[in-house]
């Protein structure tokens, strides 16, 4: 039946049924008002705080036997917080688990999406420490209810423009507020402002979870999601000066990678399993361990 | 004390829940939530409860995956059978008017009450709204144009046995956005969801763009 892995004693993927109805009711309500917050009643976990609770709640609210699951954690399958999460749904639900993209039907995210393009048959399920993208500007949740109900972002509009009057840019390089269907101001969850393009109209279901603020969101598929800018200022994502040291990809995330006390430093890609695809396919970087032969040395 | 009101138990047996309560109640949720995410798409569930009249498979499907005694369930025709299976399976309360339910059941279209008179949401708490289920004759291919989030382009889909007028209380339903009700369709055992999100256009018989 199931694998020989899957603790015995706890309902299908942990949560109760009660606890998963509420969940999902609230799901829907997200997905039926586009980024706007709903509450629900966040229960405890087997892990803390800020470890994902959030998005363990959602995924465990939405998950089926047949699902395939991808855990990715600042784009990599194997940190300790996608590791941990990915054995708690293998023990607790025996679901099959991936570490390839493609292949995955509901992927739970901290920080990143994807570089390889998703599918209509794809849930994202976002983990998000701070639902409230206001929450640093206007502490009282009773004050960003109301602005959310007139629609009235000026207060962020004033904080991207006090970054440009101090820094003569946009600051904000990740968890960059975004407007979902022209209507509710969002949080992303701290992905790089390099994925916020990826928000928009992506073919794939996007439910965000934030277990410490018991919220949840939606992003249904297709749907206008546009990061706040201004004309003169508009709105751009981050770029490298070097390819993916591995796997020589020029379009992917890169996180700087120090070597050695010298100031030794290498770019890789973030996300994983887009590197590792791209280096079985035979693409190499400065910095590949197989001396392969430099044909297309960039 | 008094004795008991003997109130006339049904001759008939309760019919059963979901076979599986863990599974077939994820396998429908699941379609439920492809269906508010794709408006307009008809989504055949699985995992169909036997289920009183006058429900519909599928509306009683969505009944048992989703209402508990925190959700009050508004009747359009709550016969005798029908609540006392609610009752067993999902003791959920039911409410007096449909301002106060958070969820409804319509099962003679022609004769519901207005959108408006469910609950709508208030402008800090728009999910506080009703989710209204809605059994109709039949789905057409056409009829209807439907744009908003998670449609593409545009999403053409006919739905039979609708009152006349409907599409402007829809209107009305969607000028009212963020507020306002959600709809999910049922006909047999498909679902069609309809979020307050969606825009909807009629289309003129006979003019349809061959696609």
């Amino acid at each position: 039946m199931s694998s020989q892995r899957t603790q015995t004693g706890y309902n299908f993927a942990y949560l109760d049924e009660q606890t998963k109805r509420m969940i999902r009711r609230a799901l829907l309500k997200a997905v039926a008002i586009p980024g706007y917050q709903v509450p629900f009643g966040s229960r405890e976990m087997p892990l803390p705080y800020g470890w994902g609770t959030g998005g363990i709640q959602v995924t465990a609210s939405i998950l089926g036997r047949d699902d395939v699951l991808k855990v990715i954690d600042q784009g990599s399958d194997d940190t300790t917080n996608a590791v941990n999460i990915r054995r708690f749904f293998e023990r607790t639900a025996g679901v099959a688990t991936t570490e390839r993209t493609e292949d995955a039907t509901i992927i739970q995210t901290r920080h990143r999406i994807p570089e390889k393009p998703l599918s209509e048959d794809q849930i994202m399920v976002y983990q998000v420490p701070l639902p409230e993208p206001m929450g640093r500007l206007e502490p009282q949740e009773v004050v960003t209810r109301k602005l959310h109900a007139l629609a009235d972002y000026g207060l962020m509009h004033v904080k991207l423009y006090e970054d440009i009057a101090r820094y003569g840019h946009i600051a904000s390089t990740y968890d960059y507020p975004v407007l979902v269907n022209g209507r509710y101001l969002m949080a992303p969850s701290p992905i790089p402002k390099f994925d916020n393009p990826k928000l928009h109209m992506s073919p794939a279901l996007q439910l965000f979870g934030a277990g410490r603020e018991k919220r949840v969101y939606a992003i249904p598929p297709y749907t206008r999601v546009e990061s706040l800018d201004f004309e003169d200022h508009p709105f751009s994502v981050q770029r490298w000066d070097d390819p993916c040291a591995l796997c020589g990809a020029t379009d992917s995330f890169l996180d700087e990678v120090v070597l050695d006390d010298a100031g030794g430093r290498m770019f890789v890609c973030s996300d994983s399993d887009y590197c590792k695809t791209r280096q079985a396919a035979g693409h190499t970087g400065s910095q590949s361990p197989v001396p392969a032969t430099q044909e297309e040395a960039a | 004390m008094s004795t008991p009101d003997t109130t006339t138990i049904s001759a008939r047996p309760l019919l059963p829940g979901l076979g599986d309560p863990v599974d077939d109640a994820q396998g429908i949720f699941r379609e439920l939530l492809m269906a508010l995410s794709r408006p307009g798409i008809a989504y055949r569930l699985p995992n169909l409860p036997a289920t009183p009249d006058p429900l519909h498979p599928a509306t009683g499907a969505v009944l048992l995956t989703l209402i508990d005694h925190e959700t009050a369930l508004w009747l359009q025709s709550p016969t005798e059978e029908l609540t006392a299976w609610l009752r067993f399976h999902c003791s959920a309360p039911l409410a007096v008017t449909p301002a106060d339910a958070v969820f409804a059941v319509i099962d003679r279209p022609l004769e519901m009450p207005p959108l408006a008179a469910f609950a709508q949401g208030v402008p800090e708490y728009p999910d506080r709204s009703a989710t209204v289920i809605v059994q109709v004759a039949g789905f057409a291919p056409d009829g209807l144009r439907l744009t908003g989030p998670g449609i593409a382009r545009e999403q053409h889909v006919g739905i039979n046995g609708l009152p006349a007028g409907f599409w402007r209380t829809w209107q009305d339903n969607q000028a009212r956005a963020p507020l306002g009700v959600d709809l999910l369709f049922v006909a047999g055992d498909v679902v069609l969801g309809l979020p307050r999100s969606t825009s909807v256009e009629i289309v003129a018989e006979g003019v349809q763009s061959c696609m």
